[in-house]
């Protein structure tokens, strides 16, 4: 029999995949490493915690809404949800002032944006999502105009506000992993844990969602009800990762597109473990190279968005092709 | 059998499924034919659940479509839709073997096994088994979508356009393994077909639609005549009978 699969084997893959996370994760820690190892490690692990966490949370959700939306160059950020981050960072500034927003408990501001973009997007599914194909499309269009129209609102603002506390501003909408807080990442890191549990049970339904609508009604899947779920714990774990770091709109789709191009399969159960993997490899990887190599600080964010960027184009460019 | 009671669709304005009532008995090949936007694509689509219907009732062995839960009408009834697109990377096999989902929900058994390698030979997939859905032709893909649908192994299995692509060969091959499904198996293969003389000489009976109607039903003997054709897709058709089975000449 001609062999199945072209590509490594599974385990070796995940295995490798793995060893090499592992690897930039304690690189990361020790390179250049000066001083009381015990402030070293705390400080830098936390970073790392937070970065491992993003990774994660970014690929899985950019892989359950590519499955959804059968479409592998969307990322979750259509819906708006960095603009919505934008407008909150902006309103909150715009209305207190930064040193107000400085001095907020960071756990009360993570709550809050959480809570405000898990409910925009879920008043947005209810209202909009009846279940065809067209309102899963109707959804995403509603969800580019509400994105304009934040930017938009935010935009304005910037435009009126107190120079000095423009920067203020500015500064929060980059990605960041230096400024995390670790009682936050604690409580992401249950949060994403308790939705990943969700979304391993789901895995077989997710390889059938990804057959597309009239398929999965076929396989008698209830289309409608799973594709609301997912659209649910997707938009919780991109509010989690943007309340944390900041948006990063493209890494999403960089890593979920290179995972399909590592595993050649359809079963989520080893697309998922790979994207998150490739993720964890990426940011940490990236980083060190910015933060030891070259020495600067903070800017993975515009880096990985530029090859995110990239990607994308490429992706479209082969597609025009065929 | 399967009822469908006053159905009605309609898209903005225009009626395109129009009050239809038929009962199709269980058992056996159905043909529905009839003019490119007649609304065949459409009632069947309504009759499997993936659309909506908006008036009247359809029952699958008396299960109301739009009521009973969508896994447990997955195990008596199977639609194949006329194009068929994926995003997902699958091998022939992988596809193949969704066909058992609504059986086994992913974890394949011995049982299911055996069914996926029977539908393989059925269908002549073997030598392809192993490639990528993209890396076939339209008719070996095409192949590939029956053979799904027919791992599922249900009493009806409703197929829209399924000689599309096909070769001669492969063309007859399938309404046989259709015919001898139905007759051994005892299913009901509901088929949109374009070809009326494949309707003909395989089906036990030929629905015909027109304008969102059911215009005429029965035995190939009474659809395929001038007067009927004529009515249905306004061509002249001379019609000759060869080992007694109709055949349509309409090429001039
Ligand atoms: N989504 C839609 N919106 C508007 N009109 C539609 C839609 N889908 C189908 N129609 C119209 O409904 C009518 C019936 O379409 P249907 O696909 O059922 O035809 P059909 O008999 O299957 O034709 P064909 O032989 O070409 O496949 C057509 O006039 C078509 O234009
Ligand atoms: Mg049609």
């Amino acid at each position: 029999m001609p062999p199945d699969r072209r590509s490594l084997p599974p385990a070796v893959l995940i295995a490798g995949l793995g060893g090499l996370a592992a690897a930039s994760i304690v690189l990361f820690l020790t390179v250049g490493a000066k001083g009381s190892w015990s402030f070293i490690l705390t400080f830098r692990g936390t970073k790392v915690a937070a970065m491992v966490l993003v990774g994660y949370a970014i690929a899985m959700s950019t892989v359950l809404f590519q499955t959804i939306t059968n479409n592998r160059i969307l990322t979750p950020s259509i819906m708006g949800f960095d603009a919505l981050y934008r407008l909150i960072q902006t309103v909150l500034v715009f209305q207190l002032g930064s040193a107000a927003v400085a001095g907020f408990d960071p756990r009360l501001r993570f709550g809050i944006e959480v809570a405000a973009m898990v409910a925009f997007s879920w008043l947005l599914y209810r209202w909009l999502f009846s279940g065809s194909l067209r309102g899963l499309h109707l959804l995403m269009l509603v969800g580019i105009v509400f994105g304009v129209l934040f930017r938009s609102l935010s935009g304005f603002l910037q435009r009126v506000i107190d120079p000095n506390e423009f920067l203020v501003v500015q500064d929060r909408l980059f990605a960041s992993f230096n400024r995390v807080d670790a009682q936050l990442l604690a409580v992401s890191a249950l949060v994403v844990l308790a939705v990943s549990v969700v979304v391993w049970r789901k895995a077989g339904v997710l390889d059938v969602l990804a057959l597309g609508r009239d398929a999965a009604i076929n396989l008698g899947v209830d289309h409608r009800r799973e594709v609301m779920q997912m659209l649910v714990t997707v938009s919780i774990l991109v509010a989690v990762s943007t309340a944390l770091v900041g948006p990063v709109t493209f890494f999403g789709l960089l890593v979920a597109n290179l995972a399909y191009l590592l595993v050649d399969t359809h079963r989520h159960r080893l697309i998922l473990p790979v994207a998150a993997l490739v993720a964890i490899l990426v940011l940490m990887s990236g980083q060190l190279v910015l933060e030891r190599l070259l020495g600067f600080n903070g800017a993975l964010s515009i880096v990985i968005e530029f090859l995110g960027g990239i990607v994308f184009l490429i992706i479209l460019v082969r597609r025009a092709a065929r | 059998m399967i009822e469908v009671r006053n159905a009605s669709k309609s898209y903005g304005e225009t009626l395109v499924v129009d009050d239809v009532s038929i009962t199709l008995p269980a058992g056996g090949v159905i043909s529905l034919i009839g003019a490119n936007g007649a609304g065949k694509s459409t009632l069947l689509s309504m009759i499997s659940r993936l659309l909506p219907v908006p008036a009247g009732t359809v029952t699958v062995e008396g299960m109301d479509v739009t009521t009973t839960p969508g896994d447990v009408l997955a195990r008596h009834l199977s639609i194949l839709r006329q194009d068929n697109q994926m995003t997902a990377r699958l091998t022939v096999r992988d596809l193949i073997a969704f066909g058992r989902y609504p059986h086994s929900k992913g974890r394949l058994t011995v049982e299911d096994q055996g069914h996926i390698e029977r539908v393989i030979r059925y269908l002549e997939l073997e030598a392809v088994a192993h490639r990528f859905l993209d890396e076939l032709s339209g008719g070996q893909r095409q192949r590939a979508f029956i053979a799904m649908v027919l791992c599922q192994d249900t009493d009806y299995v409703l197929l829209d356009e399924p000689l599309n692509n096909l070769d001669v060969k492969h063309a007859v091959a399938m309404m046989k393994l259709f015919r001898r499904t139905a007759d051994e198996f005892r299913k009901t293969i509901i088929l949109v077909l374009h070809d009326i003389n494949f309707a003909s000489c395989y089906s036990d009976r030929i629905v015909a639609m027109r304008n969102g109607r059911i215009a005429h039903q029965g035995p190939p003997e009474d659809i395929i005549t001038p007067c009927v054709i004529r009515d249905v897709y306004g061509v002249e058709a001379n019609i000759h009978e060869i080992d007694g089975k109709r055949v349509a000449l309409y090429f001039r």
